[in-house]
């Protein structure tokens, strides 16, 4: 494909688009891995909001 | 499902997780047929090959606006019906649509060196383009400074909304200065002013980058709902430790 006497320009063009939607699905991406590996890690050591709920509730004697 | 059914966030990562892989293969399969049409489509009788570069500048600058107007909807839903997930949704258009402004420049100033002699000029539709891409950082850095999410939704939805006067501006700049920049060649009055062998693959690319910001956008979202419950779990954890 002969893309004139500007192809530079052309497949530069083309080359950063590339790099930058790469770079927006790499950081979804990533994103998500950490995530799913903080919830996991959090529920391993039995921190959960159900577990906070199951707490007995401390009754305050009036002074 | 109405629109309230999603105000869950468990019921909306549970409806993101379904329809993500389908989005995926929805947003490839666009690209594909795109960039075909990209490479067999005919050169331009001025412009030559370079107009190959108007199918990624073009569907990113109209992106680059629609992203904007859908976090106004968006920041609408923070600070009128308060739904509970339109904050989210507002945080995580950000960086996407300011991906979208930085690429809408870039592919801009690779079709400007050759065409026009220069990579930039200070003209409307530049420089308000320029404008919306700063407004984006600024918006990002925003979300970034407070620490409590509600509070920063709602500054952030603020900052949103006065920076939609921006976007009738990019949008009519060609016509109310005097500008460079040609003037609207698709959607305008008397209808397109491009050959169909042109026009296709343009359009089939903006359905590509709209998909690709769909679907990025509700990983996101589905992202940021996951951050939420871990900053919740931790200070939890805070808590029974004090």
């Amino acid at each position: 494909m002969d893309l004139g006497p500007h192809a530079g320009f052309i497949i530069a063009a083309y080359i950063i688009a590339t790099a930058v939607v790469a770079a927006l699905v790499g950081w979804v991406t990533a994103d998500h891995t950490a995530q799913k590996r903080a919830l996991a890690e959090l529920e391993r050591r039995g921190i959960t909001r159900r577990s906070a709920e199951s707490r007995p509730m401390q009754i305050k004697e009036p002074a | 499902m109405a629109l309230i059914d999603l105000a869950n966030p468990t019921r909306f990562v549970a409806l993101v997780e379904r329809v993500l892989p389908w989005l995926v293969a929805a947003t490839l399969i666009a690209f594909a047929f795109g960039l075909w049409g990209a490479y067999l489509a005919p050169d331009d009788y001025q412009q030559g090959a370079t107009v190959k570069i108007m199918f990624i500048h073009v569907p990113n600058a109209w992106l680059s606006m629609f992203v904007w107007a859908t976090m106004s909807a968006a920041a609408l839903g923070t600070l009128v019906w308060r739904h509970p997930l339109a904050d989210v949704a507002a945080k995580c258009a950000a960086p996407i649509g300011a991906a979208f402004t930085f690429l809408a420049l870039a592919t801009g100033s690779l079709w400007g060196r050759p065409m026009w002699g220069t990579y930039w000029v200070w003209d409307a539709r530049l420089t308000s383009e320029l404008v919306l891409f700063i407004m984006y950082l600024a918006l990002i850095a925003l979300w970034r400074t407070v620490d409590d999410p509600s509070r920063a939704g709602r500054a952030a939805a603020v900052l949103t909304l006065v920076g939609a006067i921006n976007l009738p501006i990019i949008k009519f700049s060609v016509d109310w200065w005097n500008t460079l920049h040609q003037p609207a060649s698709v959607f305008r009055v008397g209808g397109p002013a491009i050959d169909w062998s042109m026009l296709m693959p343009l359009l089939v690319m903006a359905i590509a980058f709209t998909l690709l910001f769909v679907t990025l956008h509700l990983a996101a979202m589905r992202n940021e709902i996951m951050r939420r419950r871990v900053r919740t779990l931790m200070l939890i954890q805070a808590e029974r430790a004090a």
